[in-house]
């Protein structure tokens, strides 16, 4: 065969191989630029009428958390916030929500009849969202104590990464289970994850 | 037949149009109110808006940019673009302030730096070697057909003769 008949499927072989590493890659797997760097503060008001900050929380692991009542996918993770909720009463911890795209009147509703005390703020035009790169719900920031973004888990987290990752940022000792009156099996969720949980680890981890 | 599959096709298109949107629907009343404030905004300054949203992915629909995106997140990023150029930011620090947030991956034209050369001259490449090939395949036929012609011309002349 001469190197002329070989040059078209030669020339096409690095095309070829281009699609194909394309198609082995999530689309929806978008690395975020944040992790690593210092939380962007904001103050607005929560669903009860307070306000609140960032700032407020200095000193205290941060789960910030955007979700929506329209969310269908922010109904699994909720109940794991829940159980971190009661798990980590007593330590450095917060979860704080942010209303994305909603009504507060839904937003309410939403959180009496699904549970949890922790405070959900208030997003007009989506200010908070946008400054922390959100591209739909739900997303999770995870924020150290010194202020900043630890990790950036987008889709619904799972309970095995939500403690892994809470526990890592409080120097808490692993192994033991969330527990709560609701729990379901942590494999449960592994397939919404985007993003593994050993990712996740290995970030905290390699945090500075 | 071909009616109903013809409508059937159009109803399909629509409903994938339209899916981006639905799937992060914002409250309608609010998407309206914004498309009230925006028609009654500053002309240039509008224009600056424009240029820029076109630039922009929208974080929602992903294949649409800010500027064609209906979204209600597509909505507010205009709002915040229009509302940082006014207060006095370049476009070059507004397109900054989102790649900051959003990485690279928010603007549609991606820089021509690095990897990203790939995608911009691939098409180059493969343009100029589809008219090499073009031109090279074509000009052999030429050829071809030229001298099988000169054989049937002799041919002719030795019957003649």
């Amino acid at each position: 065969m001469s190197w002329k008949k070989l040059l078209i499927p030669a020339s096409a072989l690095p095309i070829i191989a281009l699609l194909g590493y394309g198609l082995t890659r999530d689309p929806n797997k978008i690395e975020s630029p944040l992790p690593g760097r210092a939380a962007f503060d904001f103050v607005s008001e929560t669903l009860e009428g307070d306000t609140l900050g960032l700032a407020d929380l200095n000193g205290k692991v941060v789960v910030l958390n955007f979700w929506a009542s329209w969310c269908v996918a922010c109904i699994e993770e909720h109940r794991y916030f829940i159980e971190a909720e009661r798990y980590y009463a007593d330590q450095d911890f917060q979860l704080l929500g942010v209303v994305y795209q909603d009504t507060p009147e839904n937003a309410r509703q939403w959180m009496r009849r699904r549970g949890g005390n922790w405070p959900s703020l208030i997003d007009p035009n989506a200010r908070i969202a946008i400054d922390y790169g959100v591209y739909g719900v739900p997303e999770t920031y995870f924020i150290d104590r010194e202020g900043r973004i630890a990790f950036k888990q987008i889709g619904p987290v799972s309970r095995t990464l939500l403690k892994q990752l809470v526990d890592s940022l409080l120097v808490l000792p692993a192994g033991v289970e969330l527990t709560g009156a609701d729990a379901i099996p942590s494999g449960r969720s592994a397939g919404h994850v985007r993003g593994g949980v050993e990712d996740a680890a290995a970030r905290v981890g390699s945090q500075p | 037949m071909r009616k109903l599959s013809f409508a059937g096709l159009a109803l399909l298109g629509l409903v994938f149009l339209g899916m981006p949107t639905l799937a992060f629907a914002s409250p309608p009343s609010a998407q309206e109110a914004g498309a009230v404030q925006e028609e009654e905004l500053d002309p240039a300054l509008e224009a600056q808006v424009r240029v820029l949203a076109a630039k922009l992915r929208c974080p929602t629909c992903r294949a649409l940019s800010v500027l064609d995106s209906p979204s209600g997140m597509a909505q507010e990023m205009r709002g915040l673009i229009r509302e940082q150029l006014r207060s006095g930011k370049t476009a070059a620090e507004v397109e900054a302030y989102f790649v900051e947030r959003y990485g690279e991956w928010i603007l549609l034209q991606p820089k021509a730096e690095g990897f990203n050369w790939t995608v911009w001259l691939l098409p180059v490449i493969l343009l100029l070697g589809g008219l090499a090939f073009v031109f090279l395949t074509a000009r052999r036929w030429v050829r071809q057909g030229q001298s099988a012609g000169a054989v049937i011309v002799e041919g002719g002349q030795e019957r003649e003769s």
